[in-house]
């Protein structure tokens, strides 16, 4: 028997491949993205690591990493000696640490792009808790002067600066654009640097450049002497600390780091394993349907080896044995891929700046087992069906013409099909009133169900679908038209779940676009209803600039009222609650902004907050609710809720007082500053006049209405374009699997193209017959598809109505997916439909 | 000379058909040159593995000969690409074949009417009528091929190989698949289309019963034409086979 199913194995060496690399594709996308995310958080877990002392004294409240406000709070050199003098204390080096700096190219243009940040301190000469030196020179020397500057060597290299040349900055303060001269490169000594700019000054030069030149620090790293502990270490340092500041153990801080940074680690890697997920899904499908094709062409052969006296177990057991070493096979190939794969992503991203050591993408045995479990596993559970059906196979059947089809099952399986679908639709639609847990969820378990029943009767939905294509076929094309829409009908089963394949890519392309499109046209009826300033000046990566900027810019003839905003993160409670995102807003900005009142207020005095209904209904907050914000180095409000809005895009959730903020030790910076003209003055000219103004900020930028609400669509958008792109790999898997049954049945229908060939069917009428199969197929998947997609686009919408207002159909985009159907319907035919043309009529005749 | 040549709807000169080569070389047409008449039933007959089958797919453009020339309604088939022998058969040429004849999915209507509606052409619907009615399938046209007995289904084949109202029509074996009865049916409407639409017919047959509906029978052996009979009754033709068998035999001693 194992003998059988080998030699069979290799007879069908061509559909195997095929189906193959169904899975191939699949693993290769899971395994990548392992990879990916494993060199990911290597390349991170090296910087944290290479970069951390043995502890830190810095402000209370403050994370490395986090995105904790910078605080205004410093250590004094005299603080430091005092830790320097500490028996424990080995060597204590004063650092300061800046921030709104960026890094220009010779063009003027941000190094760096929007994605990693520019970091800059000073040269401290610290070291890392492994002993080793945090930077180490690579050419030049070390800065000295205050107006010299080192570079990490990769951003020196994109920047296209060598040592000698004057580097242009942005400045946090001050004469905002600068120029420093290059004075030496330095390698990282994590290895790489993920992409982030290092801007390397002079004590001096650091204190000079963010903090006004005082002589102090913004935190100090401390090296343990020999033999202490970094606990012991840290107890000592904290005898003489001044007020506002804490000290914490190296590994706290290497802790704290990878918890933040894995956070957001772990969103890539779950956004991309998501869609790994689909991808095997989909090729899952594919080897149900390539199996059962298989073992229905050979239920003659099944039966001949039943009839011989082999046991059902060995029947199935030898199908099984198929798909085991297709699996294997399959998953071994797509190791490899994966590989590959996992530069390509590395190369993707380091488009958006993050930038991971190709070094760090290596196979781990996690990811292989793993790729291994799941590529065998999803071959084997798929085939099983197959392979079940296959061992039912009576021995009578070896002496019957032909088998009939299973009418009655497939009727069954359409009414099962049908209550299952009832259910879906009671749990999604129970979703649109307030169930237990999360309304969103329930959807999507309606919508789980619903594809997959759908999959399992698309031989009954498709039929009308399919009638349709025959009808317009035939209109167009004649009878080789017709031709085609009777072989799409003519096993229902087999075109449904070729369909099912490519139904479930563009069920999610098209449930995407609708979300999308929703999102959009909510964020236009907002913009339009809250966008009330003329201008909003704001950074392109929404990192605060400079109030220099804003004092500018207050300053431009026929600006009316000007208001200044700065987010910023703050924990809610004491200093150890959950960090959260806040405004802060000067007293102008209820004059500019007409929110939408629940209750109370928007214009705020000191000691006052306003919050938006969700973060009302979350915290239990009304009117005359007081809560508490803590924020780096110790300092802490207790405003009280004098209103409540509806969700804005202009406010945040908490946003309390710009006055208050000055109060608690936070570094003022802005973050967006909104401008109403003042009475007569020209939009235009003010707008070129506010232009200028920024002009030598290459990351800061003048909005108009349309300005932003064209910049928030197009985030929504590459968001958007960035999940049809890995959606894409789904449909590519399907198609395969369109060329696969296709494949097969020409093989199977050889006399029958031969006998049509004889009578008169041309070639170019043959292949276009196999291709307008081919498009039924397609244009069946895409239509169900679609259809799913907007139904529950449509539910999913529904639930998040808070978020989503209004709901947008994407149909140009609609229209766009059934042309593109149609076109991988025609792909997927190329090569059927040649092997089809090329069949010898004599030898298709022949065949017995 | 112009009547001659209007007289022969098909021609085969020297025609050779080899396959395979050194040892296991076939030569499975061996120098065939034979006139087959326009408005003639022509029966072929000989041993198996003679060359019948090969014969009439040369002729029928559904083979390329090795050497010699294959002409049908005086087009010679060598100078055709494979678009304009498609053609050639879709109009000129009808088909019967011992089994398999029909598409599945389509009715019986459009199984007879494919070569036409392929061919973009609309029937002529008194001939469609005639032909239907001399098959006798009227009530039998909706059906699909996997509704009708196997006489039906030849004789489907039948009507559509007549329908385009070609040149020559090739029968391989048409008969060779059904009972007796239906046999007849078949082999009386053939004989019909000769007499009375001066149809060509060209059918492979082992069976002295359907050749003595012919007016003309050809017997191969060895990929050679080795004699032929006008007006044969069954009884002839039995004789001829018994002796061709017998020539074999000595041939084999
Ligand atoms: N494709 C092929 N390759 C090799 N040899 C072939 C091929 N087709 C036919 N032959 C050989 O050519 C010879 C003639 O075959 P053909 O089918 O014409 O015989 P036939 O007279 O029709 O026989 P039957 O009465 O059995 O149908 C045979 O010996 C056969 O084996
Ligand atoms: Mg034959």
């Amino acid at each position: 028997m194992l003998r059988l199913t080998l030699r069979n194995l290799l007879a069908r060496k061509v559909r195997l491949v095929m189906s193959a690399l169904a899975i191939v594709l699949g693993v290769a996308f899971l395994s990548g993205v392992l990879i990916f995310s494993h060199g990911l958080s290597n390349t991170f877990d090296n910087i944290i690591k290479g970069s951390t002392p043995d502890a830190v004294v810095r402000p209370i409240g403050t994370e490395s990493f986090g995105q904790s406000a910078p605080s205004t709070l410093t250590v004094t050199p005299a603080d430091v000696s005092r830790l320097a003098d500490l028996p424990e204390v080995a060597a204590a080096d004063g650092s300061v640490d800046g921030t709104g700096l960026f890094l220009l190219d010779g063009a003027g243009k941000l190094v760096g792009g929007q994605g990693a940040p520019t970091l800059a301190f000073n040269h401290a000469g610290s070291v890392n808790m492994l002993g080793e030196p945090i930077l180490e020179l690579r050419d030049g020397r070390w800065p000295e002067q205050p107006e010299e500057v080192l570079l990490d060597h990769n951003a020196a290299d994109r920047g296209g600066y060598h040592v000698g040349d004057q580097v242009r900055v942005i400045a946090p303060n001050g004469d905002l654009s600068r120029t420093l001269s290059l004075v030496g490169t330095a390698d990282f000594n994590g290895g790489g640097t993920a992409g982030a700019v290092l801007v390397i000054f002079s004590t001096p030069g650091a204190q000079q450049m963010f903090l006004g030149g005082r002589d102090a620090f913004t935190s100090v790293n401390l090296t343990a002497a020999d033999g202490v502990s970094q606990a012991r270490l840290v107890a000592a340092a904290k005898t003489v600390l001044p007020d506002g500041f804490t000290a914490v153990t190296g590994d706290t801080v290497v802790d704290q780091s990878q918890d933040a940074i894995g956070q957001f680690l772990g969103v890539i890697s779950t956004f991309l394993l998501v869609f790994a997920i689909i991808a095997v899904i989909v090729g899952g499908f594919i080897i149900v349907n390539t199996f059962s094709i298989l073992v229905a062409q050979r239920t003659r052969e099944l039966a001949l080896v039943r009839a011989l006296g082999a046991s059902r177990r060995q029947v199935t057991g030898s199908v099984l044995i198929e798909a085991l070493v297709t699996g294997l096979v399959a998953t071994t190939v797509g190791v490899a891929l994966g590989l590959a794969l996992a530069r390509g992503l590395a190369a993707l991203f380091r488009q958006f700046g993050l930038d991971i050591a190709a070094s760090s993408l290596t196979l781990t045995p996690r990811t292989i087992v793993l790729s291994y479990v799941v590529g065998v596993l999803v071959t084997l559970v798929a085939a099983y069906l197959p392979a079940r059906r296959a061992a039912k196979v009576p021995p009578v059947a070896a002496m019957r013409a032909d088998l009939v089809p299973k009418e009655r099952s497939l009727r069954r399986r359409t009414l099962i099909g049908a209550v299952v679908l009832l259910l879906g639709a009671a749990i999604a639609v129970a979703g649109l009133f307030d169930p237990p847990g999360n309304d969103a969820a329930w959807i999507g378990v309606g919508a789980v169900l619903w594809i997959l029943t759908v999959a399992a009767i698309s031989a009954a939905l498709g039929h009308p679908v399919l009638v349709v294509c025959r009808s317009v076929f035939r209109r167009l094309f004649g009878t080789p038209g017709q031709l085609a829409g009777e072989n799409a009908l003519r096993d229902p089963r087999r075109t449904g779940a070729t369909a099912s394949a490519l139904m479930i890519g563009l069920a999610l392309v098209s449930l995407i676009g609708v979300l999308a499109a929703s999102l959009n046209s909510s964020v236009d009826d907002l913009v339009d209803e809250q966008f009330n300033a003329d201008f909003v000046v704001q950074s392109v990566a929404f990192t605060p600039f400079s109030t220099g900027v804003g004092d500018k810019l207050e300053h431009v003839p026929g600006v009316g009222i000007m208001s200044r905003q700065q987010f910023l993160a703050a924990k809610l409670g004491g200093v150890d609650g959950s960090s959260t995102f806040i405004a802060a807003n000067d007293d102008r900005f209820s004059r500019i902004y007409d929110l939408d009142v629940r209750s109370g207020r928007t214009t705020l005095q000191p000691g006052e907050a306003f919050v938006s209904k969700d973060a009302a209904d979350k915290h239990h907050w009304r009117v005359g609710s007081r809560f508490t914000l803590s924020f780096p180095g110790g300092g802490t409000l207790t405003p009280t809720v004098v209103g409540v809005i509806e969700p804005s895009q202009v406010a945040g959730q908490i946003n309390i007082s710009l006055d208050d903020l000055e109060s608690v030790g936070v570094q003022r910076q802005d973050s967006s500053v909104s401008i109403r003209l003042a009475q007569g003055a020209d939009a235009a000219t003010v707008q070129r006049a506010l232009a200028k103004v920024v002009e030598p900020l290459p990351i800061v930028n003048v909005q108009d209405k349309d300005d932003f609400r064209d910049s928030v669509r197009g985030q929504v958008n590459q968001l958007l374009y960035m999940i049809y792109g890995l959606l894409a790999l789904a449909i590519v898997i399907a198609v395969i699997g369109i060329v696969n049954t296709l494949g097969l049945s020409v093989l199977e229908r050889t006399r029958e193209l031969g006998l049509l060939r004889a009578i008169g069917l041309t070639r170019r009428q043959l292949r276009r017959m196999v291709t307008l199969e081919s498009v039924a197929i397609a244009v069946l998947g895409a239509v169900l598809g679609m259809v799913l997609g907007l139904v529950f686009g449509v539910l999913l919408r529904q639930a998040l109505s808070d978020d989503l207002t209004s709901l947008g159909l994407p149909l140009g985009q609609l229209v766009v997916f059934l042309v593109i159907a149609v076109v991988v319907g025609v792909l997927a035919a190329v090569i059927p439909a040649v092997r089809a043309s090329r069949l010898d009529v004599l030898r298709a005749i022949a065949t017995e | 000379m112009t009547d001659v040549e209007t007289a022969v709807a098909a021609s085969t000169v020297d025609l050779h058909k080899t396959y395979g080569s050194g040892d296991s070389e076939v030569r499975a047409l061996d120098g065939v040159t034979l006139d087959l008449h326009a408005g003639q039933f022509t029966a072929v007959m000989g041993p198996s593995g003679s060359g019948k089958s090969t014969l009439m797919h040369c002729l029928a453009a559904l083979n390329a000969p090795t050497s010699g020339k294959a002409v049908v309604d005086g087009v010679d088939l060598s100078t055709l690409n494979d678009t304009r022998l498609t053609t050639l058969r879709r109009e000129r040429i009808g088909f019967v074949f011992q089994a398999f004849n029909l598409i599945p999915t389509l009715t019986a209507r459009e199984n007879i009417l494919l070569p036409l509606s392929l061919a973009g052409r609309r029937p002529d619907e008194a001939w469609f009528d005639t032909v239907i009615d001399a098959v006798g399938l009227r009530d039998r046209l909706g059906h699909r091929p996997s509704e009708l007995s196997g006489g039906q289904q030849q004789r489907v084949a039948c009507a559509r190989a007549l329908v385009s109202k070609p040149r020559i029509v090739f029968a391989d074996e048409p008969t060779g698949n059904l009972d007796s009865t239906s046999s007849g049916e078949i082999l009386a409407f053939l004989r019909r289309s000769v007499d009375e639409f001066g149809q060509t017919v060209v059918m492979v047959t082992h069976d002295a019963v359907a050749a003595s509906y012919c007016d003309r029978v050809v017997f191969l052996a060895d990929g050679r034409v080795v004699d032929e009979l006008a007006d044969p009754d069954r009884e002839q033709v039995l004789e001829h086979m018994a002796a061709l068998q017998s020539a074999a035999m000595n041939l084999v001693d």
